[in-house]
């Protein structure tokens, strides 16, 4: 079974690359404009795990994961964060939030595919 | 076209609409609004462009949006206020933004003198440490996910034993052992052993959400520890783990500094530490941990089709110019339908008469969908006109605000491209040679700040789009001398104040002695107008003396296809815009009169408006004919000036396609295109304000042409 991934990132050039990248890999992929579209398609989207942005319009990547973890459907999750910053104030911010990991911009293929392999095990 | 290049391209598209979102952006906080969601909204932007940017190592952008982003970032936390000087020093930054992503859409280099300077700009606003980081910060190595720094990989041990021990948060935070488990096992051979001790013995007290079990993992292989460390970084804190060489006898010692804790109860707070197996049991290690955490309850309607709804969309404008073809050739197709019904002789109750009609209004209603998807908003225009302002002004040392009105007045795509250049040289023009200097403003008794006004609106099926300037208004003298030192006119010339100003468009016009190193690019007004009239445009100049100059120009909301009137003229059917018609009138004796040798006037309501025949103006030879026998159009022209059109009889109202005349003849005056007609036939489409402007010009010589004509064929004949 494939697994599925939902990408949540406000810059249609991220959620392209992102596209691109785990469709390459052999991931299903559907993707949202920003944190309330994501929270949105996670009720039915059917996702083994989310890749959401820091700082979107409307909701931000916190607000997502807040949504998710506090929410009825699928709140386990894997959950991991897209940052540009390496700061490590921002992965602890993300982690006590509830995230499951962290994705650091810019990505490669190779290191995006090891880290869904860690938390969805595809 | 490949993937990579096609997110290349959309890369660039994004960013034009982040530099239109910043730009507006920075225009409301240059407005003194400093909502932190504004502030956000362009720290946001910038941060995307960043971001995106170092997916394709454009290194020199993202050095500039970094520096960019952490003075914006220093505002929103109100580290620093929005003085006059920031906001200038941001919005240059937005500019040199702009110009690093053309630069790297074109392949370029930007300016890098430019680049910085601005760059120094901004540090100025940063604390030292924060200013002078190093780029190296931002070298673009595909780092991964590794954020912990390397352990020790001296004297690589013959393998590791690894104690795991989930705490429930874990659970919480969406891992999963198994995976980690198994992302491990592909170091190398792995021994696993469950520890189940921890496990209640009876329901009682067994906590749905608690975490039981923990693993003790051997690895046969020489991995590093920074690898295993890797493997495990997301779930550092959320976690017992402990790594150690293989050389170590392990379980004992390492189980015995455990606390060796109660049964779990139900009040026992989650943060504490996880009881401990004391007799490990061999598992098999796919064996899947039994935690009912992971289930994921409540799953249901999953939709597949919910892939990627995005808020627009874009499309190819092939595509879009294809479909607008498809709606030309079936408008095109209604008309000869409705010819073919109409000879039919169908009752006036049949009912493919009213379903005719349907058919139209469909068809109108396509094509107004599809020429929707060409408008777009003039904001993006305007929003580039303001960096030519702010460039200008700083060039000429001239204090200038540029006001703008009815962004969102929408106007066909190509229409806004083919702008861009008049717009810009007008507005290099406004500043340059409309505003005064702050001392000759000061001695008008006027603001040292001069205002340029850029506007757009709608007008009854046109766009208008006004560039006017607090300045001092046109020097006619000026002009005129100029124009007679340029041979344009004879120095006698007895001209209007409005010709006057219509010399400004007259080719070989140029302020010679006031050409500067901005306004002076080889683009003179002439071009402008050209370029507008190529668009189906009119431009007119209204200035006052002292107070200032305003250049009206009017577009058609589309140049594929138009309203317009089907009318008949001597043996021609011709097409007159509805847009420029105001009424129509039968005109009687009584409301006709005669002026001069030739020359007629049509009374109405109180004001007299001169009589034009179109035939005769468009060279036809003077048919005599009786005016009262004609119907007049009440057109209205450039300068808002009205006229009548004689002409024999109106056909029909309906949507013509406008299919261009250029490419196979030359410009003919009072003729803007022309159009094929239901059936077959092509009218010509006539500009009213052409044939107006021409009456008494070129009309004689038209005549004279037709004559010549005749002749020739005679002489042949």
């Amino acid at each position: 079974m494939t697994t599925h991934v939902l990408a949540i990132d406000d810059s249609r050039t991220i959620r392209d690359l992102l596209r691109a990248a785990l469709e390459r890999a052999g991931f299903e992929v559907s993707t949202a404009v920003d944190g309330v579209d994501g929270v949105e398609k996670f009720q039915n989207a059917k996702a083994d795990v989310v890749i959401t942005d820091i700082n979107m319009p409307r909701m931000d990547g916190f607000g997502v994961i807040d949504a998710i973890r506090g929410g009825t459907v699928n709140r386990s999750v894997p959950i991991l964060v897209l940052t540009t910053e390496s700061a490590a104030e921002l992965k602890n911010r993300a982690r006590q939030s509830g995230a499951t990991g962290w994705i650091v911009k810019p990505f490669d293929d190779e290191s995006i595919v090891s880290v869904l392999k860690r938390v969805t095990g595809a | 076209m490949s993937a990579e290049q096609s997110i290349l391209n959309t890369f660039f598209e994004e960013c034009e609409d982040l530099l239109f979102a910043l730009t507006d952006g920075l225009a409301a906080i240059a407005d003194g609004d400093t909502e932190s969601e504004t502030v956000n909204a362009v720290f946001r932007s910038v941060h995307s462009i960043k971001g995106a940017a170092g997916a394709f190592q454009m290194t020199e952008l993202v050095a500039f949006a970094h520096k960019f982003e952490n003075v914006l970032d220093a505002l929103r936390s109100n580290t620093i206020d929005a003085t006059p000087e920031l906001v200038r020093v941001l919005q240059r930054s937005g500019d040199i933004l702009a110009d690093l992503v053309d630069a790297a859409r074109n392949q370029t280099s930007a300016n890098t003198h430019a680049v910085e300077q601005t760059l120094e700009a901004l540090k100025e606003f940063l604390a030292p440490e924060e200013a002078n980081a190093g780029e190296f910060e931002f070298s673009f190595s595909a780092v991964g996910i590794s954020m912990d720094e390397p352990g020790t990989t001296a004297g690589l041990p013959t393998g590791w034993i690894i104690r795991f021990v989930p705490q429930r948060d874990l659970f919480d935070r969406g891992h999963e052992p198994l995976f980690l488990i198994g992302a491990l096992a592909e170091l190398g051979p792995l021994d696993i052993v469950t520890d189940t001790a921890s496990v209640p013995d009876s329901m009682d007290g067994f906590e749905w959400e608690e975490s039981y079990l923990g693993w003790t993992l051997t690895l046969n292989a020489d991995s590093s520890e920074y690898l295993i460390r890797d493997i495990f970084s997301f779930v550092e804190d959320l976690c017992l783990l402990e790594i150690s060489p293989i050389e170590q006898e392990p379980a004992p010692a390492l189980i015995l500094e455990l606390p060796d804790l109660d049964p779990v109860t139900e009040d026992q707070k989650t943060e504490d530490a996880q009881a401990l197996p004391t007799h490990p049991s061999k598992v098999e290690r796919s064996e899947k941990p039994a935690e009912k955490a992971t289930e994921k309850p409540g799953e249901k309607g999953a939709d597949k089709s919910a892939k990627d709804a995005p808020a627009t969309l874009r499309v190819d404008l092939e595509r879009v110019d294809r479909l607008i073809n498809a709606v030309g050739e079936l408008i095109i197709n209604q008309s000869v339908i409705a010819q073919r019904i109409d000879e039919a002789g169908f009752p006036p109750s049949a009912q493919i008469l009213s379903d005719l009609d349907d058919y139209k209004l469909l068809a109108r209603e396509i094509q107004e969908g599809v020429m929707a998807i060409r408008a777009q908003p003039v904001k993006p225009l305007f929003q580039r006109m303001s960096r030519i302002a702010r460039e200008v002004s700083d060039a000429t040392g001239k204090q200038v605000q540029l006001v703008t009105f009815g962004e969102g007045t929408e106007v066909d795509k190509t229409v806004i491209e083919r702008l861009s250049d008049p717009l810009t040289h007008m507005i290099r023009n406004a500043i340059d040679h409309g505003i005064e200097s702050p001392e000759a403003r000061i001695a008008a008794g006027k603001e040292p700040l001069g205002t340029v006004r850029l506007s757009a609106s709608h007008r009854s099926g046109s766009v208008l789009i006004e560039i006017s300037d607090d300045g001092a208004g046109l020097n006619q003298k000026r002009i005129r001398e100029t124009a007679i030192r340029k041979g344009l006119i004879a120095e006698d010339a007895d001209l209007s104040e409005s010709e006057i100003n219509a010399l400004l468009f007259a080719p070989g016009f140029s302020t010679a002695t006031e050409v500067t190193n901005l306004s002076g690019r080889g683009v003179g007004m002439d071009v402008v107008k050209t370029a507008i009239t190529a668009l189906g445009g009119r431009i007119s100049i209204s200035t006052r003396p002292g107070k200032g100059t305003v250049f009206s120009i009017a577009l058609p909301l589309t140049l594929a296809v138009m309203d317009g009137m089907i009318i008949n003229v001597g043996d021609q059917t011709m097409v007159i815009p509805i847009s420029s018609i105001l009424e129509s009138i039968r005109p009687t004796e009584k409301n006709l009169s005669r002026i001069g040798v030739t020359g007629t006037v049509l009374s109405i309501r109180g004001t007299y408006v001169p009589v034009v025949d179109l035939a005769a103006s468009l060279g036809q030879p003077d048919r005599g004919v009786d005016l009262t026998s004609q119907v007049l159009l009440l057109v209205r022209t450039d300068g808002m000036t009205q006229c009548a059109l004689a002409v024999d009889r109106i056909i029909d109202q309906r949507q013509v396609v406008i299919k261009s005349l250029t490419g196979n003849y030359d410009k003919i005056p009072g003729v803007s295109g022309a159009t094929i007609l239901g059936d077959g036939k092509i009218a010509l489409i006539v500009d009213p304000d052409a044939i107006v402007s021409t009456v008494g010009t070129a009309a004689p010589r038209l005549r004279e042409k037709w004559q010549e004509k005749e002749h020739s064929h005679v002489a042949t004949a």
